[in-house]
């Protein structure tokens, strides 16, 4: 047992040693990697580890901040409903519009694959659209505006489906579906992109080859040919689509609303905005940022784990 | 199998093969392109509705019942934006400058930054690299929310507050625009790098003449993606000399102007979501070029 303990330092000090001299040789490579390796640092790793720092701290900016343990997690948990309603509302926009809108991009992707050159390069750019046009989904609260005016009520008046408009971006029934139908609208985004370029570039040769196998229709072939050979971008896609659902609050608050009547439209970012911007406890909200962080990443760790599964 | 039923099946198979689309019914195609033209229409619906509205004069603004299409199609708007804009103590030139000196600076320092890492990450094998680019994948998923308060305090302590370097600096290191440019750059042959390297080039001179010049598809990914970002950016948190604000702020500004502004505030959205759109129009091949090596290998 000793001789295996000493070998396996001898081994460690080895490598060790090796990595020393390889790392001699390498001067160039980090002085190129530097100017980029500092920056990310200094504002993303360094942020990371201060938040998770802040959050066992009271801090408001003009005092030094003061260690207070746990205090911060156990407030939001167990005290903090509206939290909770953040929670809820997050938990509940991105179950939906996370998985949907991930499979409309790739659904889309895939059916747009199959058509002419010319429009499909309209298509991408139609599809892709909303998600990179800024702040222009403030066209919705035109369509879904409270009064007979709103086009939605307009139309459900004279059709005689309701007899009085609906306040749709301030009666908490209808708030969060209307703001799942706008995220959906803007979920073609950087996933699209990538699902629709892996399927340009999958070998022709693997379909006959599957043709040649037996396989009968687009669905064996989308599971038995496709799908496997889309996995990179599947994971890639499946990253962007859980930072983009986890991380809603522009679309709550400039649809409902800040704050939204009931906090129906609460989500965790925009508590964390509340208390890190209006309130200044900077604790606080660096718990809940941390929080969120936690989330997101075990998030994509159980979906990574799913996706190695397809086609298989 | 007799030889003659065996001939047949070939023939049959080599028919397959020859249909432009096997596997594919008519039928099924029919239902799928009413689908995507169906889905397309909605999706562009609200685009078209800014467009319109923006083109609208002011009486059709508030016709009811309200018409989707411009009647009398005007640029009455944006004229009457650009008097409003006039008329603010900081001249209208001075918000666009802003918005353009950050987001060209943050872009072309994006860039060279990030395809530097990229390019040691991708060719050469060194102790850390590995794991350095598993900590930029693990960065993708940083919302910039999470990261906001501490950004903000490092920021502050750097004394950039109310400066562009505010915006632009951080902008520098998105983790997204180093992931696709490695990921494409991986593409490159090795033995281009070395032949260069046996003609006596420089590590610099492998980067700057050989790599970058084969990667040009990347730079107008980096180049949407942080455009986009920058010029979307109202960074209302890190700057607020008035003579300092990005055009999408002051335009927004005027956009929360009531109800007098409805035609203005339609001009300004449209403004805000034409430029990304047509940069991505012009650059679309290339994108898709480079996103083809996106993928995440695990």
């Amino acid at each position: 047992m000793k001789e295996y303990i000493k070998k396996y330092f001898i081994l460690r000090r080895h490598n060790f040693e090796v990595n020393v001299k390889k790392a001699k040789r390498s001067k160039m490579c980090y002085l190129f990697l530097a100017p980029y390796a500092i920056l990310f640092t200094m504002f993303y790793i360094v942020p990371v580890v201060s938040s998770i720092f802040l959050s066992f701290t009271y801090y408001n900016i003009l005092e030094s901040p003061t260690f207070v343990g746990l205090q911060n997690y156990i407030s939001l948990i167990l005290e903090d409903d509206i939290f909770l309603t953040g929670v809820k509302n997050t938990f509940m926009i991105a179950v939906i519009t996370g998985p949907l809108g991930y499979i409309m991009s790739f659904l889309f992707a895939w059916l747009i694959n199959e058509i002419p050159r010319w429009i499909r390069t309209i298509a991408i750019v139609v599809f892709y659209a909303p998600s990179i046009a800024g702040n222009v989904f403030v066209i919705f609260s035109i369509f879904f505006r409270g009064d007979a005016y709103g086009y939605v009520n307009a139309f459900l008046m004279s059709w005689g489906i309701t007899d009085a408009p609906i306040l749709w971006l301030t009666n908490p029934t209808y708030m969060l579906p209307i703001c799942m139908i706008v995220i959906l609208w803007m979920s073609l985004g950087t996933g699209f992109l990538s699902f629709v370029a892996g399927l340009q570039g999958i070998d022709k040769s693997q379909y006959e080859a599957g043709y040649m196998d037996g396989i009968k229709n687009r669905w064996q072939e989308l599971w038995f040919i496709t799908l496997p050979n889309m996995k990179p971008m599947l994971m890639f896609g499946a990253v962007m689509a859980i930072t983009q659902s986890f991380g809603v609050c522009d679309v709550t608050m400039q649809l409902c609303g800040y704050p939204s009547t009931d906090y129906a439209a609460r989500t965790v970012v925009t508590h964390l905005f509340d208390y890190g911007y209006s309130r200044f406890e900077m604790g606080y909200a660096s718990a809940i940022a941390t929080l969120l962080f936690l989330i997101m990443i075990l998030c994509n760790k159980a979906i990574q784990s799913l996706l190695r599964r397809v086609g298989t | 199998m007799s030889k003659k039923k065996k001939n047949a099946e070939v023939k049959n198979k080599i028919k397959i093969l020859k249909k432009r689309q096997p596997n594919r019914s008519r039928i099924g195609d029919f239902f799928v392109y009413l689908f995507l033209f169906l889905v397309a229409v909605a999706m562009v619906f609200p685009l078209v509705y800014a467009v319109n509205s923006a083109l609208k004069p002011l009486d059709e603004l508030f016709m009811f019942p309200p018409k989707i299409f411009a009647q009398n199609p005007t640029l009455d708007n944006f004229s009457d934006l650009f008097v409003t804009m006039g008329k603010s103590w900081v001249t209208f030139s001075r918000y666009i400058f802003n918005t353009v000196f950050i987001t060209f600076v943050g872009t072309v320092g994006h860039l060279i930054i990030a395809s530097m890492g990229a390019f040691v990450l991708a060719k050469y094998d060194f102790p850390g690299g590995k794991m350095f680019f598993n900590l930029v994948t693990v960065a993708l998923m940083f919302s910039g929310y999470v990261t906001a308060i501490p950004n903000y305090l490092i920021i502050n302590a750097l004394g950039w507050i109310d400066t562009y370097w505010a915006i632009i600096i951080p902008s520098f290191a998105a983790p997204i625009g180093l992931f696709l440019m490695k990921q494409f750059m991986e593409g490159l042959p090795m033995s281009l790098i070395e032949a260069a390297k046996i003609d006596g080039a420089s590590e610099w001179t492998v980067f700057m003449r050989i790599v970058m010049p084969n990667v040009k598809p990347a730079w107008l990914t980096l180049i949407i993606f942080q455009v986009q970002g920058l010029w979307n950016n109202r960074a209302s948190t890190f700057i607020y000399s008035e003579e300092k604000k990005t055009l999408v702020y002051a335009l927004q500004q005027v956009q929360s102007g009531g109800i007098a502004r409805t035609g203005q505030a339609a001009a300004v959205t449209v403004i805000v979501m034409i430029v990304p759109i047509i940069i991505f129009i012009l650059s679309e091949s290339q994108i898709l070029e480079t996103m083809a090596s996106s993928g995440l290998k695990d």
